[in-house]
């Protein structure tokens, strides 16, 4: 198999007959065949990607002494729309009409970092970390909640809260056909 | 002149070592196999950044994808008290062979009133089977609220630890559905969930 004879022809001479010694190699092709042949199986049937999992914390809804007042002026509000989209505005609703926005590194997330300096540099310490509140509409996406929140981790706000979402609040995503 | 004869060289190649190596790596890659397996609701998981792994034990999954809840516990004890706990909160019963199936059935989305025929079906049966999914509601008594509330208790009697929860959507759900799953849960005091992602770098 492996190996090929090489020995060149010999036992032309006469001579006495002499039983051959057998080897005492053994041919390991077959075997290793075989177990890569396993390995490939192991390694296909296995799940290489394992699952992360994205750790929340919620407030606890049966307690209703735990709700701090938020200052409006800090927090940014974002509203998530259909089809990916997110709008956001700073400070009270109404007062500033909402920005749209998108996903990813030049989107909400350099959105994120600049207001929050803005507010850190416009308010005194302590209080001047920038509180951010999302809003899903109903045409969102978990996929769309999740990247905010994953975003959210990325640029390392901690104040955060999920809110449900108030009816002015859907007529300023459908002013923007965002619903 | 004598012809100068060249010895030739064997073509044999020693594949000692090499087969040390193809059974070392087939050793390491049977013992940290865990197969795969089949979901019966498939779902697209949203990726993120981070890296975290979710832990195998003590642990509840609720797949929620294409407007289904689907429910599923860690441990094949858990799931046999689960069972047992269950039966007897909706006054059903179920024989040894069906506590058999439900035991090694990971993940389901059958209604209470429909569990028994589910687990009576033939594995081929099964596979066909469309799984409506676990009705959920706003009241403190939907199915879904007693099969976290039950896996809760259980795991607290057997392994006297708090069950974690993860919740497991499709990127294309839609949020209510997701919001209402969070209701339920912190309807029951439970505050701290993880949501399951995939990892993507930098995106």
């Amino acid at each position: 198999m492996a190996e090929l004879d090489t020995s060149g022809g010999g036992g032309k001479k006469g001579g006495k007959v002499r039983s051959k010694k057998a080897s005492t190699r053994i041919d390991l092709t077959a075997m290793v065949d075989l177990a890569f042949l396993l390995i490939t199986f192991f390694i296909m049937a296995t799940t290489l990607a394992k699952p992360k999992a994205m750790d929340t914390i919620w407030p606890d809804k049966t307690k209703k002494d735990v709700q701090l007042p938020v200052p409006e002026s800090r927090t940014m509000t974002v509203l998530l729309g259909a089809n990916h989209t997110v709008a956001w505005y700073v400070g009270p609703p109404g007062k500033t009409p909402p920005t749209v926005d998108n996903f990813g590194k030049n989107g909400i997330r350099k959105t994120l970092i600049e207001n929050s300096k803005k507010i850190e540099e416009t308010h005194a310490a302590p209080d001047n970390y920038m509180i951010v509140l999302v809003k899903a509409s109903d045409k969102a996406t978990y996929k769309d909640f999740v990247n905010i929140l994953d975003e959210l981790d990325i640029t390392g706000i901690k104040s955060r809260a999920v809110v449900a979402i108030t009816p002015p609040e859907i007529g300023m995503l459908k002013d923007n056909k965002l619903y | 002149m004598a012809r100068i004869k060249i010895p030739r060289k064997s073509t044999a190649i020693d594949m000692t070592a090499m087969c040390d190596v193809a059974f070392l790596l087939l050793t390491f890659f049977i013992l940290t196999a865990k197969l795969r397996q089949e979901d019966p609701l498939k779902v697209d998981v949203p990726g993120a950044s981070v890296k975290l792994n979710i832990p195998d034990v003590d642990m509840a999954t609720i797949t929620v994808g294409h407007d289904k809840v689907f429910f599923g516990v860690e441990g094949t004890d858990i799931r046999r008290a689960l069972l047992e706990e269950m039966g007897k909160k909706y006054s059903t019963s179920f024989t040894p062979e069906e506590t058999q199936r439900f035991i090694v059935t990971p993940t389901f989305g059958v209604p209470m009133n429909t569990l028994k025929q589910y687990l009576d079906l033939s594995a081929d049966d099964k596979k066909k089977y469309v799984q409506p999914g676990i009705p959920v509601d706003t009241t403190n008594n939907s199915e879904l609220f007693n099969w976290i509330y039950q896996a809760r208790i259980v795991t607290k009697n057997l392994h006297n630890k708090e069950l974690r929860f993860a919740i497991k959507g499709d990127s294309h759900q839609e949020y209510p559905k997701v919001s209402k799953i969070i209701d339920v849960l912190q309807k029951q005091a439970i505050n701290k969930f993880s949501l399951i992602t995939s990892l993507n770098q930098g995106k």
